[in-house]
């Protein structure tokens, strides 16, 4: 089983997902045990609307501490931090967020690409990153960076992705470590609590 | 691939050679910004990229047009803009003169953006709004007025989203894909090069409007920067952040008191 694989702690979880990957967070935040020693971190492609809606949404499902990010925050475990709309989100060394508002990537933005590479840079082998459901191929280089730093990969099962395509395009260009349904992402992430 | 401590050497250089200051810019953007310009511009290493930007001025130009964001967009979070008409333009109302400061503007759509608001105030004749950013291109872009004409679409529904009721397109002339805004809105802007990393104070405003330029600072360069534009605030003065950015974290907030859930604090201190 997936835990046996892991050498080092692991000190950030980054979840990152496109059409259809809400309802993957809204089955799987409920089945959560409060995280205590890693950080989760969530990018998700949404429209760009005046409120949070999606920090809300998340936060009802859970008692773990949901919150959208506002730059500089510090990232802390324990808790579960959603990227805001219309920004990339990146992760400085001294453990602070940063956002930015350049160019879309893969017509995106927030990317994951850009958060998942950012996170590799700062997490190197305790990280990992775990990709779901979505129709465009964002997230297959920042998969790659995780793995090339030595973190784990993970992609959700593409027969059980309402849009397999995002999931499936990693698979084909990435070594991943994990591809796991729903209650397998659940029992993994549930296991990295030490 | 570009290692940190390349990123250290390159922004030693910007300094020690042109004196642009790049040292407390946000490291992980930074970082980002130079390997996409890298690989834009196809150099082979890190050796080659450094001695074009040492060596090449119009290529400085262009590093610097390129690393520095000039994402932007008019009346972006109209919301926002909603609440700059409702609370602070009735309040600023009352003055003789109203100055305004927008810093770091890019290419100018924010500023045209607030000119429009002031306009519909009635407040335009006696207000003045200088607009700066560090880069020359995108002031000159600011200036010249000229937007694309496939934005307006999206500029126009911002406009309505933010309290506007005339009919937008009346701001502008299109003409070959492009429009440009009406001149009589330009009249009350002056354009100049700014430095928020290394420049000083220069006037004193009743309103201040830095959006998404922080966010490409670390926290000690946005403390300085904080302090600038306490310095340059007048009491009872508003100041404008990014719909992401905060106070919360500064030296000067105690000072200043936020409106509602806007991005917008009053200097009460």
């Amino acid at each position: 089983m997936a835990e046996n694989r892991l050498n080092n702690p692991v000190k950030a979880v980054v979840i990152g997902g496109s059409a259809g990957s809400l309802d993957v967070l809204l089955k799987l935040l409920p089945a959560l045990q409060p995280i205590v020693s890693f950080t989760a971190i969530i990018v998700l492609h949404r429209k760009n609307s005046g409120d949070s809606t999606l920090e809300d949404l998340l936060a009802g499902r859970t008692t773990i501490p949901v919150r959208e990010i506002e730059d500089k925050d510090t990232l802390r475990p324990d808790i579960i931090y959603v990227a805001p709309a219309d920004y990339h989100l990146l992760i400085e060394k001294n453990l602070t967020f940063s956002l930015d508002d350049s160019e879309k990537v893969n017509y995106s933005r927030p990317s994951l690409d850009v958060t998942f590479e950012s996170a590799a840079d700062v997490y190197g082998d305790s990280l990992v990153g775990i990709l779901l459901s979505g129709a465009n191929s964002d997230g297959t280089n920042g998969l790659m960076a995780i793995k090339k730093a030595g973190g784990i990969t993970i992609a959700q099962k593409p027969e059980t992705a309402q849009s397999a395509f995002m999931p499936q395009q990693a698979i084909f260009n990435v070594p991943i470590d994990f591809i796991l349904d729903i209650p397998e992402l659940i029992s993994f992430i549930n296991s990295l609590n030490k | 691939m570009i290692e940190e401590a390349e990123v250290d050497i390159l922004v030693n250089d910007l300094y020690e050679l042109y004196g642009y200051d790049f040292s407390n810019y946000s490291r992980a953007s930074l970082k980002r910004r130079i390997i996409r310009l890298c690989t834009l511009d196809k150099f082979p290493s890190f050796a080659e990229f450094r001695h074009r930007v040492r060596s090449d001025a119009d290529y400085l130009k262009r590093f610097v047009e390129e690393i520095t964001v000039t994402v932007t967009e008019m009346f972006r979070d109209p919301l926002f803009y909603k609440c700059l008409r409702a609370e602070v333009l009735t309040t600023l109302a009352a003055k003789p003169f109203i100055r305004i400061w927008h810093a770091g503007c890019s290419t100018g759509e924010e500023v045209f953006s607030m000119a429009i608001l002031l306009k519909e105030a009635k407040l335009l004749h006696k207000s003045l709004i200088y607009a700066t950013d560090l880069n020359p291109a995108a002031l000159e872009k600011a200036r010249n007025g000229i937007f694309p004409l496939a934005h307006m679409k999206q500029y126009s529904e911002n406009y309505i989203e933010s309290g506007g009721i005339n009919d937008f397109s009346a701001y502008y002339t299109a003409q070959y894909g492009q429009v440009k805004f009406d001149e009589k809105l330009s009249e009350k802007m002056i354009f100049s090069i700014h430095n928020l990393v290394s420049d000083r104070s220069f006037n004193e405003f009743d309103l201040i409007l830095c959006r998404n330029v922080l966010i490409y600072f670390d926290k000690p360069l946005q403390d300085r920067v904080f302090d600038l534009f306490d310095e340059s605030l007048a009491q009872l003065g508003y100041l404008a952040l990014g719909s992401k950015e905060t106070l919360k974290f500064s030296m000067v907030k105690l000072k200043y008191k936020q409106l509602g859930k806007e991005k917008i604090w009053r200097k009460i201190g």
